[in-house]
């Protein structure tokens, strides 16, 4: 071979200077973004709903790490992100810990547990394994409701963060959720095209080859559930703060499955996919409860639903509309949004270059 | 002799069926040893037991005089013992490079943090890349894939997925490579080549190969010993022309013919 190949090029983060450029120009769009929001209020967003947003596509990014890339499931990620948000405010309120420790940290013992939940995975497959995580999701919130230490059933108060001697409001926290979610994408990225992440690929689609290939099943399934605990637990850590309190109550099963759904929606197997799975979902939950406003549409569900849906029955429309949404997603484009990119691909490489 | 490779008495059995009775052998270093029989016979089940993926209910194994009956897969890997399946086993969302660089992986060391964070270019994880991706060329090179090698693998005809799977092998650099049937599929020219490039693998690279392979000519023509099995039984083991002249063997050949008309 007389050209000598340029090996870097097939694992840099910027393949060419095209999406350089675009990356930082969406990097400047992230920063400008409050101001935007708060200045122009597009699509009626709210700095607390983008600060949603990024924490769920952190979680996603996370539980896609498990499930699109390595092929697990996990119906038990909202008792990750309950160990993530307890395990920071426990850290900040009783020990006074400061943030960027106490979140690392939840992060760790989030994915300490991911390691334990990690074992019974080497023997389930599929269905089983779905029910062994989703018991696990499960019994973690049932512990933290009835111990104590976690505030019992009243759950816990996210103290008051500080920043400068100021206290943290909605645009504070959007910045250092948003520097968190960049770094954590970008650690998700490399670690996709590196070996740790080729050997969860690799397992997902040929797990006896992989063996044979010297990857150790145990451990690298094992490692695919901590790292995506580790991500959901950092997300539960944030979540707890933008909150300002948590309920061990509202880390549920549909929490779980409302995670696993970004991630098919968005992609399985794609980060960016997670990341526009998330800002889909969580865009549609907040904004169906208020479905009533919708226009055209809104006034029409809500005499649909006067005539035949019991009196609370304008909740059940948003939530029919809901998994309507998810049903035809998955059922017109089964690589989710991800795959709605890839064949547009083409137009917006070279758009506007 | 100088044997790298050796089973006694290897006995294995599911539900009843015996897939493998006592059978023993052994495989000189440098030789291309192959293994023929009727379907059924218990070629394919050899291959798993030596790589770990079945464990034998007696005998045992031995890799350069050490046991290695009870490792595992991936440790059996480690060891310097490569494979290919009967029925394609790729990464077949991963593109021909990709496959090969998971051949690399028992070579390389980053782990989660190193890789997540490795954002330039003379880091560790990115040297370790680059290092590997050229020992990987040159297998690219060495099978002529270099058109395959940035395509998914779901996207290559038959053919093809053979040669990334051996080359998948290969990028591990074993001391002892298991091909499991690795002409089916191929039509008379690639079969040819593929014929050329076994031997290179042996005498290039200096791999031991154990083969299973029905084409006859191309068994005959390219293998230093073989051995015969038929319902799980040594029925022969000796040098091709040997093995060509034998009863048995013809025999079991003759019955199965009978058997398929
Ligand atoms: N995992 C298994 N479960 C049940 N039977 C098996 C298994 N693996 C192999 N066998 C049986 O063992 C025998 C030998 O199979 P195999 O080694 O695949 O034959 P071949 O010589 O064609 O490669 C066959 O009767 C097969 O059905
Ligand atoms: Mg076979």
């Amino acid at each position: 071979m007389d050209i000598k190949r340029n090996y870097y090029e097939d694992i840099e983060l910027f393949k060419s200077n095209t999406i350089l450029v675009w990356s930082i120009l969406f990097l400047i769009f992230l920063a400008f973004l409050p101001w935007l929001i708060t200045t122009y209020r597009p699509l009626g967003l709210s700095i607390y709903i983008v600060n949603l947003i990024t924490i769920h596509a952190i979680v996603a990014i996370g539980l896609n790490i498990l499930v699109g890339y390595t092929g697990q499931i996990s119906m038990g990620h909202a008792g990750f992100f309950a160990l993530g948000a307890f395990t920071a405010v426990i850290l900040i309120v009783r020990w006074s810990f400061p943030l960027w420790i106490a979140l690392p940290i939840a992060g760790f013992v989030s994915s300490a547990f991911g390691f334990i939940l990690g074992l019974p995975a080497l023997r389930l497959k599929g269905p089983y394994l779905a029910i062994a995580t989703l018991g696990f999701g499960m019994t973690i919130t049932t512990i933290i409701k009835h111990m104590e230490f976690f505030g019992g059933r009243m759950g816990l108060q996210a103290p008051k963060l500080y920043l400068f001697g100021t206290p943290m409001k909605d645009i504070h926290y959007y910045y250092v959720i948003m520097i968190i979610a960049v770094l954590m994408t970008i650690g998700a990225v490399k670690l996709i095209k590196t070996r740790v992440g080729r050997a969860f690929i690799a397992i997902r689609d040929s797990d006896i080859a992989a063996e044979a290939m010297g990857v150790n099943l145990t451990y690298y399934k094992t490692l695919a559930f901590a790292v995506s605990a580790f991500y959901t637990g950092v997300a539960g850590g944030l979540y707890a703060f933008i909150l300002g309190f948590i309920n061990p109550e509202s880390f549920h099963l549909i929490m779980s499955i409302t995670f696993l759904a970004m991630v098919v929606v968005g992609g399985l197997g794609s980060i960016m996919g997670s990341i526009a799975g998330a800002a889909l979902m969580t865009f549609l939950d907040i904004k169906l409860q208020a479905i009533q406003d919708i226009p055209a549409i809104g006034p029409a569900l809500v005499i649909f639903s006067e005539k035949y849906m019991s009196i609370a029955g304008i909740s059940n429309v948003a939530v029919i509309v809901y998994g309507l949404i998810m049903i035809l997603i998955v059922l017109f484009e089964p690589l989710g949004i991800f795959g709605f990119w890839i064949r547009n691909k083409r137009y917006w490489k070279t758009w506007p270059f | 002799m100088d044997s790298i490779l050796k089973t006694e008495n290897l006995t294995i059995s599911f539900g009843g069926i015996k897939a493998l009775n006592n059978v023993s052998f052994e495989v000189e270093k440098g030789a291309i040893y192959s293994i023929i029989g009727p379907n059924g016979a218990g070629k394919t089940t050899i291959f798993n037991c030596i790589s770990g993926i079945y464990q034998p209910n007696s005998g045992k194994l031995f890799f350069k005089g050490e046991d290695i009956t009870y490792l595992k897969p991936y440790q059996v890997a480690k060891k310097g013992i490569a494979r290919t399946f009967q029925n394609i086993e790729l990464f077949s969302h991963m593109s021909t490079m990709d496959n090969l660089m998971l051949g690399r992986h028992l070579h390389m060391k980053t782990g989660v943090w190193r890789g997540a964070t490795f954002l330039y270019k003379g880091s560790k994880a990115a040297n370790e890349e680059i290092l590997n991706r050229e020992k990987v060329e040159e297998v690219i090179d060495f099978l002529e894939l270099q058109a395959a090698r940035n395509q998914f693998v779901i996207n290559l005809p038959y053919g093809t997925r053979k040669l990334v799977e051996l080359g998948r092998a290969l990028a591990l650099e074993p001391e002892v490579i298991l091909l499991d049937e690795p002409s089916a599929g191929m039509n008379m020219e690639e079969k040819g080549d593929l014929m050329f490039s076994i031997q290179d693998i042996r005498d290039d690279l200096g791999i031991t190969v154990l083969l299973v392979e029905h084409d006859m000519n191309l068994i005959m023509d390219i293998s230093d010993r073989i051995l015969a099995l038929n319902f799980g039984e040594r029925i022969a083991e000796g040098l091709p022309e040997e093995i060509q002249k034998h009863p048995e063997v013809l025999k079991a050949y003759l019955g199965e013919e009978e058997k398929v008309a």
